[in-house]
């Protein structure tokens, strides 16, 4: 007779065991598979072309710089705005959670469309700025890094705001009153207060903004219009028109390596962080 | 907080600075509305009258048509089996007391995190294998691997937030445990379960990546919108955008109404 707690456990691996084997058979094989057919042939020369070769060390770099473009630009606007939320009205609550959302839920290729109609040469800005006599020639604003930014920056913008707006409501209220009865100045409160201890959600935020920027596809792809080349868009590429699998595995191996690597670091970070607020 | 005038105008600021924020976010789907109903042949801003033409056109293709039916077909089943795989898994993840759970936890957040166009290719070598490229039920499958975390995340903030005692209260006088978890604890946690389901809905529904991979000739509707806009960027895919925003916002509305805005607290850990 196996006691209550053991029993207990039977039961619970019992009832997580088909989405475990779904992730096994459907996720944790074909990622790995994919990852083992780099070195299929035996030889380590497509792992070496993917790391060392300049050409592609060229499109990781410049994938790790929009990824960390995006996660600057991302953190610089979702820290105000989160602040706001966090102290906003009900009705102001209400109204920024659905500007934030809406967008959030709707199809990124909704999105990139609809950013194509509005930076495009003939687009809605440029029509706009021309007609109100602002400028003579229309404004390169698609096809190239800028507008590449903007799309990326409205998808992602949500994944940084949430965190850090959970983390600004976990702060109890009492400290910012305590430093205040004790003659803090606002801004003082502020920097030593509130700014310490929401940096687990701007670590949270920034983590999941840069991994998932980094992996980034669509919208470059359609956006940058050839000019800006990601990572994963090579990867695609390899597959699609080279049929050249064993490198596509290896660059798969550099991201998920670069990817795994970040987000194990940047969550060190917080841990050391929360250690010394 | 006492109103001082710098602060006054700290918070002013912060509010025009949250509202252009917020005019930056709606922008984009606000522009696509006008477009839609367009009478221009072409795409131009503004547009010179009113027209149905391009509602007209997205509902009389059938290949329109077909692409949609079939992500709504894809996206059912992907709700169907993330809900009915990741409401148990959350259970063991969130209760389990064994010492490797955290590891089963890594596991079922990974697809967040691993680059989707990795798994992507590599379900489609073994698809490509098991001639499944264009089942409509192979996608689904594959979405709802990325779906799982989603509901795990939700599902498992709820299950921590739930008193266990009122279980075990209903297991003392008499119930099993399977019918304390189905009358007790589940109905309790209706609300992050219907937030899951829709996030589970909404997330197959847009995906593109996989469904590239994996759709052959058989295009789900993000498919048919990337080759549209690649070709041509006509107003048909504004109409295409339109249904699909004010089908965004229902689920949203319906989420906000009988999820309990679980939905801020899912990205928040």
């Amino acid at each position: 007779m196996s006691s209550p707690a053991a029993r207990r456990e039977r039961a619970l691996l019992l009832m997580g065991l088909p989405a475990l084997l779904l992730l096994g058979v459907l996720f944790a094989w074909p990622v790995l598979r994919l990852l083992s057919m780099s070195v299929e042939d035996g030889s380590l020369e497509h792992l070496q072309r993917a790391v060392l070769d300049d050409l592609y060390l060229a499109v990781l770099f410049d994938s790790l710089k929009i990824a960390g473009f995006v996660t600057v630009i991302c953190l610089v606007i979702a820290y105000p705005l989160a602040f706001w939320l966090s102290r906003a009205s009900k009705i102001g609550l209400a109204l920024g959670m659905f500007a934030l959302l809406l967008p959030f839920w709707t199809s990124v290729l909704v999105r990139t469309y609809a950013w194509m109609v509005l930076l495009g040469r003939s687009g809605v800005i440029n029509r706009m700025l021309r007609d109100w006599g602002l400028i003579e020639s229309p404004l390169p604003l698609l096809h190239n890094l800028g507008g590449v930014l903007i799309g990326m920056v409205h998808v992602l913008l949500p994944y940084m705001v949430l965190p850090i707006y959970a983390a600004l409501l976990r702060i109890d209220p009492d400290l910012p009153r305590a430093a205040e009865g004790l003659g803090a100045p606002r801004s003082a409160i502020f920097r030593r207060v509130i700014l310490p201890l929401s940096l687990p959600g701007v670590a949270a935020g920034c983590a999941l903004v840069f991994v998932l920027s980094l992996g980034f596809f669509i919208t470059p792809a359609l956006l940058g219009g050839g000019r800006v080349i990601m990572i994963a868009m090579l990867i695609e590429q390899q597959v699609r028109e080279l049929l050249d699998w064993p490198f596509a595995a290896a660059l798969s191996v550099v991201l998920l390596a670069v990817t795994l690597a970040i987000y194990a670091a940047i969550n060190r970070l917080t841990k050391g962080a929360r250690l010394a607020s | 907080m006492p109103p001082d005038r710098r602060g006054g105008i700290g918070n002013w600021l912060l509010a025009a600075f949250a509202t252009l924020v917020f005019i930056f976010l709606m922008l984009p789907l606000l522009v696509v509305f006008p477009i839609s109903f367009s009478s221009a042949s072409y795409l131009q801003f503004p547009p010179p009258g009113f027209s149905w033409q391009w509602y007209q056109r997205y509902f009389g293709d059938p290949d329109w048509i077909d692409s949609t039916i079939r992500s709504f077909q894809i996206a059912a089943l992907c709700t169907a089996l993330s809900m009915l795989l990741g409401v148990p898994l959350s259970f063991l993840l969130v209760r389990s007391r064994r010492r490797g759970i955290w590891l089963l936890d890594r596991l079922a957040a990974a697809p967040i995190i691993v680059p989707t166009i990795i798994l992507s290719i590599g379900l489609y070598s073994i698809f490509a294998r098991l001639q499944l490229i264009g089942e409509w039920y192979g996608i689904a499958v594959a979405h709802t691997v990325l779906a799982l975390p989603f509901v795990m995340i939700l599902v498992g903030a709820g299950l921590r937030g739930f008193d266990e005692s009122q279980e075990q209260a209903a297991i003392g006088l008499g119930a099993s445990w399977a019918t304390a978890i189905l009358r007790i604890t589940l109905p309790q946690l209706r609300p992050s379960m219907i937030s899951a389901g829709f996030l589970a809905f909404i997330s197959s529904f847009d995906e593109l990546v996989v469904a590239m991979f994996l759709s052959g000739a058989e295009k789900t509707l993000p498919k048919k919108m990337f080759d549209n806009i690649l070709m041509e960027i006509d107003p048909t895919i504004a109409a295409v955008s339109v249904t699909q925003i004010l089908l965004v916002a229902v689920c949203l509305g319906l989420t906000t109404l009988f999820g309990k805005g679980a939905l801020a607290t899912t990205l928040s850990r």
